[in-house]
């Protein structure tokens, strides 16, 4: 008779199911995990320390860069801190903009787990149909910031500018017909409004098609039902937030429990699962889908009633508008200051969290009054769930632990910063 | 902002439990709510097990451990003078760090935790100030929090800070065979090695960086007048 020993496996760093580039040592019993031990860091740029050697506004770019599929959420809890301990108020129409594109961010990013984690497990279509939605919301920050994916749009005293009038459309290309390109533009036509009210009315509709692909079936079903179970007390022992601890029950979201900008005012539920396996995760996210597409169809109605400025009339914070600039002197220094220097932020400590589609971002941000920040901490959400793979995938077995970096929806960038 | 209106009244209760349990307790709200306590690292250990088994405090949640380094606290590149509601003023000549604005004169890293009671929606800050004699050492909070695993594996790779009774206290973020604590103030932004392929011994080789460390804007504390109460900024202009 001969024994099985057990062996260790290297898993990734480029392997496609890793997420990047995640590497784990596999400590296995045959198929059996008995222990994961991630080798993280690959990633790392030192974000944080970057971030001290630069003036407060020229780091928002690198916050676009750490969960670099949910751009803007991340923005949002760096200018809020910085907003915090400057003491300023915003406008409203900011504020509104703020929420419309952090839940337009929240479908972009579980459009793309979606698709991701469905592909680990298999199902590839999935993969497709999910990328054909995003590319809608990729070209709304486009419109509004000039960029796809790094929107840099957030800034301390509300957004960078307004949304524009007119959406841009698909020119003639050789390999489309004039009709197929006339098709492409149909919903182009108006605003960058009538462009996300279009997308609104149809994505209910997207959604219930990955469920009619997902939902019931049978494969899915057995890939994901009981993997990776995580107890309400566990889950909030090991630091978990987001759709991880709603997965296991405690409901707990921090637009509602610790509401920031206009969530107060707007109609949304927030899922919770009961199991805490990878299914009940699966279902709290596609939930979360539709109810942000709520939170987005009530954003727009506001803003299409409601114009107004969408940043700070102080040009010490916000720059001042070109036109200013060319008979007022004062606002030219301002801007010169302003791009040179920067503003300085007076002393003190502040802790600002967002609600990520990940789960709590949070910055913790120390200033001794000068133009940079003294210290930057970033609190990523994927971080702390990243931490309990071992403990969630002991016992499982390789394809299940897949499932189970799926399921926690990590993202480096975040992860390493 | 509302989120300053709605906190008006945020943590005062918290503060009173804390100061109730703990006569002795260094608590402080801040204007904006929040509720911080500076603690000696000794009884970090004691104090964060009754915060979060106590049904009074109940901090199911370890949200973030992180640590800072206040060697260079108020140091500037430029000494300047003031800024106004209208107007700056110009640069007078090399920067100084003014000793009193350190928050505390003698050691150098303060290691902070976030606490969150989900049940009671509350959020804590813990701050420990580590002694400037000895190594630096605090306790491992990876009995009491899960979480505080990673956490502490973080702030000892990137700040040296050990932590007493971690079962496993290896880097997490750095390079294999890393030398350094690259987030110590005195670390250089542009680190010590650069790595490239040298193609004569036919691997991948570490050398000392070749790049220049060069300030592109340089750090400067304003008097600014609209914060007539912040810390260094209250230096007074001179007119020299």
């Amino acid at each position: 008779m001969t024994d099985i020993q057990s062996y260790t496996m290297n898993f990734g760093p480029q392997h496609p199911a890793a997420h990047g580039v995640l590497r784990l040592v596999l400590e296995m019993d045959g198929e059996v995990i008995r222990k994961v031990d991630p080798h993280i860091g690959l990633l790392h740029r030192a974000t944080e320390k970057l971030a001290e050697s630069k003036p407060f506004n020229q780091s928002i770019g690198y916050m676009d860069r750490l969960d670099y599929v949910s751009m803007m959420a991340n923005e949002h809890a760096y200018v809020l801190a910085i907003e915090r301990l400057l003491g300023i108020e915003i406008p409203v129409r900011a504020r509104y903009i703020r929420v419309l594109f952090d839940e337009l961010t929240r479908i972009t990013n579980h459009l793309l787990w979606l698709g991701s984690h469905a592909l680990d497990i298999g199902a590839m279509s999935v993969f497709l149909y999910a990328f054909r939605e995003r590319e809608d919301i990729m070209d709304m920050y486009e419109a509004v910031s000039g960029a796809r994916l790094h929107a840099t749009y957030y800034r301390p005293g509300g957004v960078h500018a307004d949304l524009p009038d007119r959406m841009p459309q698909h020119g003639p290309s050789r390999w489309r017909s004039k009709r197929e390109q006339a098709e492409r533009n149909r919903n182009r036509a108006g605003s960058l409004i009538d462009f996300i009210r279009d997308f609104t009315k149809r994505l209910p509709g997207r959604v219930d098609e990955f469920e009619n692909l997902l939902t019931d079936n049978r494969i899915w079903k057995q890939r994901t039902v009981g993997i990776g179970v995580v107890s309400p007390e566990r889950a909030l022992q090991l630091g978990f937030s987001g759709p991880m601890l709603r997965g296991s029950g405690v409901a707990w979201d921090l637009r509602r429990t610790r509401p920031y900008e206009v969530y107060p005012d707007l109609e949304f539920e927030i899922p919770v699962g009961r199991a805490g396996d990878c299914y009940d995760r699966y279902l709290v996210r596609i939930e979360e889908m539709r109810q942000s597409n709520r939170i987005v169809s009530q954003c727009l109605d506001w803003l299409v009633a409601h114009p107004g400025p969408v940043i700070l009339d102080d040009y010490k914070i916000a720059p001042p508008p070109r036109t200013v600039m060319k008979h007022d002197m004062e606002a030219l220094i301002h801007h010169f200051k302003l791009f040179t220097e920067g503003y300085t932020v007076p002393a003190g400590e502040t802790y600002a969290a967002v609600e990520h589609p990940k789960g709590e971002f949070g910055i913790y941000l120390v200033s001794d009054g000068a133009n940079k920040p003294y210290r930057l901490k970033i609190r990523a959400a994927g971080f702390a769930h990243l931490a309990a793979l071992d403990e969630m995938a002991r016992g499982h077995m390789i394809p299940d632990l897949v499932a189970i970096i799926g399921t926690q929806d990590i993202v480096f960038g975040e992860i390493d910063r | 902002m509302d989120m300053t209106d709605g906190f008006a009244d945020e943590g005062r209760e918290l503060c009173d439990a804390i100061q109730a349990c703990w006569p002795e307790a260094h608590v402080s709200r801040s204007a904006l709510g929040e509720t911080t306590w500076s603690l000696a690292p000794d009884t970090l250990l004691s104090v964060a097990r009754i915060l979060q088994a106590d049904s009074r405090f109940s901090f199911e949640q370890l949200m973030d451990v992180t640590a800072v380094d206040y060697l260079a606290y108020g140091k500037e590149d430029w000494v300047t003078e003031m800024a106004t509601a209208t107007g700056f003023s110009r640069a007078r000549g090399e920067g100084h760090q003014d000793p009193a604005v350190r928050p505390r004169l003698d050691g150098r890293f303060e290691v902070v935790y976030h606490l969150l009671s989900v049940s009671r929606n509350e959020r804590l800050r813990l701050k420990v100030f580590l002694p400037p004699e000895g190594p630096p050492l605090v306790p491992s909070l990876t009995g009491i929090w899960a979480s505080a695993d990673w956490f502490e594996r973080e702030v000892f790779d990137l700040f040296g800070i050990l932590f007493d009774g971690h079962p496993d206290l290896r880097r997490i973020l750095t390079d294999y065979g890393f030398i350094g604590h690259p987030f110590r103030k005195d670390f250089p932004l542009s680190g010590e090695v650069e790595v490239r392929y040298d193609p004569e011994s036919g691997r991948v080789v570490y050398e000392p960086v070749s790049i220049t460390p060069r300030t592109l804007v340089p750090r400067v504390i304003r008097n600014d007048a609209r914060y007539p109460s912040t810390g260094p900024g209250k230096k007074e202009p001179s007119h020299d």
